[in-house]
């Protein structure tokens, strides 16, 4: 077995071992990037001999000791650019490393590089990046989802051990399940967003996205806990996420939502994720029917709480303090010009669309409506979480679709994100799992845990995965 | 949202969000996002006048620390990326005549 296709935590028993070195591990995957990146084009930005530097300096002691881990390119890393896949931030170096990022360090690991995405994390298939697109891995004719395509897709082409992704309405979730691989959004809350360039404040949250659940248990025992400087996290004892794994699942009571199983999905998409939760059952858990009612609205009041928000956060980009400028007659004429220079087609429709959800008379109607309509879909989740343990559903509607397929239709871009965005407004947590192919492209099973809980989903996630070969299957490249 | 088709002015929301916009864009936008907003108005089909707005999905309210000295980052690493500074300070556009 080549060394690039190991999952992190088989890495670590080699480096311990001293079996491998840090710089050998290092080497291989750099390898591996310059054999296949140039087809999947998951990294922006890469220095080897930085990598290399690091993992000659990686000292064998931490959970994440010599394994380089690619981040995407929204969380800040310390000297490296942190673009966010925009003009706006081109040639941004960022002055100072995001608390995941230091805690990546304390733990070993070597910050490998940067991967693409929607530009601001907008968007559903890594289509919106201003550096050019991903491609899928298994098709490298169809989108790797997003926004953290990038993330996902070297994952998936074993260009990366783990990654790190952000997870705003799915973009964790969704582009692994498309890509094959296994994405964690941990529980609003969970980890510090400190350094993380905010797109939705009350919905973003950062997560792994990996080989396997043994993967992402590891890293986010890492990544998670309070952080003083994100007065979001929330102070409670981070658990031994790995040493929940292997508690077993027998009797735990998995919830089937009806409104998850839609007439306009894809059918084969549906038969794989039916057979999966088939076998859940047959270890031992009982599967309850559950009802979501308000599922339906859920990305209608996505649409607007996030892009409201976004308008709100996306303000400091304004060419005075960091990125681009273009200088216009006056101040307001430089700030309007700058973003209209700086900003993508996308992030404007947000922007644009925020805007109005918040101005003067219109507030009430949009932005206010949304954010009742969101407590009837966080107390749909508490009913459902009062009968169930976890509650189970496809990632997606569909697998990869082609590029180019939906960019032009905004609306069917954002209905991509149907089953996922709930969640993120819900506050819970949730990761997608592998669980077959359709038209021969991979399908996710997504798995919705109570706020704080990632100890179930992560403890269903691994009975099914060591039950089946899915996350064992690699596209060819 | 309860009139049938909403309607807005593209120029004036981009004039408060501080956005140039491309005569293409505002027509092209000005599309999409009217679809949008058809689609987002199946909120008026739910009677939510006795719901609390959720802002936030943990909660977390009014969180203090103290109020301590501790280094911040270095003044020389944030002006690198100012788009224009000089003796420690970013060069802003004028502002007051």
């Amino acid at each position: 077995m080549s060394l690039h296709t190991l999952p992190v935590w088989q890495l670590r028993q080699k480096l311990r071992q001293g079996e491998v070195s840090p710089r050998e591990a290092t080497q291989a995957l750099l390898d591996r990037i310059a054999a296949v990146d140039g087809k999947v084009k998951g990294y922006l930005w890469l220095n080897a001999d930085d990598a290399l530097a690091q993992a000659d300096a990686a000292r064998n002691g931490g959970a994440l000791a010599g394994v380089p881990i690619a981040i995407k390119d929204v969380i800040n890393v310390e000297g490296q650019p942190c673009t966010c896949a925009s003009k706006i931030l081109q040639g941004y170096i960022a002055p100072y490393d995001a608390t995941v990022i230091r805690k990546l360090r304390e733990a070993g690991a070597i910050l490998l590089g940067r991967t693409n995405m929607d530009e601001f994390a907008m968007g559903s298939s890594t289509e919106h990046s201003c550096w050019g697109i991903t491609c899928n891995p298994w098709d490298l004719t169809r989108i790797p989802g997003g926004s953290s395509g990038g993330s996902a897709a070297v994952v998936a082409a074993d260009e990366a051990f783990a990654a790190l992704g952000s997870d705003t309405g799915g973009s964790i979730r969704q582009p692994a399940a498309l890509c094959g691989c296994v994405g964690l959004k941990p529980t609003y809350g969970r980890v510090s967003r400190y350094g993380l360039v905010a797109f939705a404040s009350s919905l973003d949250q950062i997560g792994p996205l990996t080989k396997d659940v043994r993967d992402a248990a590891l890293l986010l025992g890492v990544i998670a806990g309070h952080d003083p400087l994100d007065s979001t996290s929330v102070p409670r004892e981070v658990p031994d996420y790995l040493a929940g794994l292997e508690r077993g699942i027998k009797g735990l009571r998995i919830g089937l939502p009806k409104e998850y199983f839609i007439p306009g999905m894809d059918k084969e998409v549906e038969a794989v994720v039916r057979a999966a939760i088939r076998h859940l059952e047959s270890l031992g858990t009982e599967v309850v029917d559950i009802s979501l009612p308000h599922t339906d609205y859920a990305v209608a009041v996505y649409y607007l709480v996030a892009t409201a928000e976004a308008s709100a956060n996306l303000a400091r980009f304004d060419g005075i303090r960091y990125g681009l400028r273009v200088r216009g007659e006056d101040v307001i004429d430089t700030y309007a010009k700058t973003r209209g220079a700086g900003f993508g087609p996308e992030v404007k429709r947000r922007i644009i669309l925020g805007t109005y959800a918040l101005s003067a008379g219109y507030y009430d109607a949009y932005y206010l409506r949304a954010q009742k309509v969101r407590t009837l879909i966080r107390q749909d989740f508490e009913k459902a979480f009062a009968v169930c343990d976890v509650i189970v559903t496809p990632t997606t509607p569909e697998v990869a679709f082609r590029v180019g397929e939906k960019t032009s239709d905004p609306l069917k871009m954002y209905l991509s994100d149907i089953f996922t965005i709930s969640a993120n407004l819900a506050g819970n947590c949730g990761v997608s799992v592998p669980c077959g192919f359709a038209q021969k492209l991979p399908v996710g099973l997504q798995i919705l845990g109570k706020p704080f809980d990632e100890e179930t989903v992560l403890r269903v996630a691994y009975a099914y995965e060591q039950t089946t070969a899915w996350h064992k299957e690699r596209p060819v490249l | 949202m309860s009139q049938e088709k909403p309607q807005f002015d593209i120029s004036y929301v981009a004039h408060l969000a501080r956005l140039e916009l491309t005569e293409a864009e505002r027509q092209q936008f000005s599309a999409q996002l009217q679809n949008v907003l058809a689609y987002v108005a199946k909120l008026n089909e739910l009677d939510v006048s006795n719901v609390e707005p959720t802002a936030h999905a943990v909660p977390l309210t009014n969180v203090l620390r103290k109020d301590e000295l501790r280094p911040s980052i270095e003044r020389a690493r944030i002006l690198a990326n100012a788009p224009e500074a000089a003796r420690d300070l970013f060069i802003t556009p004028k502002i007051v005549e």
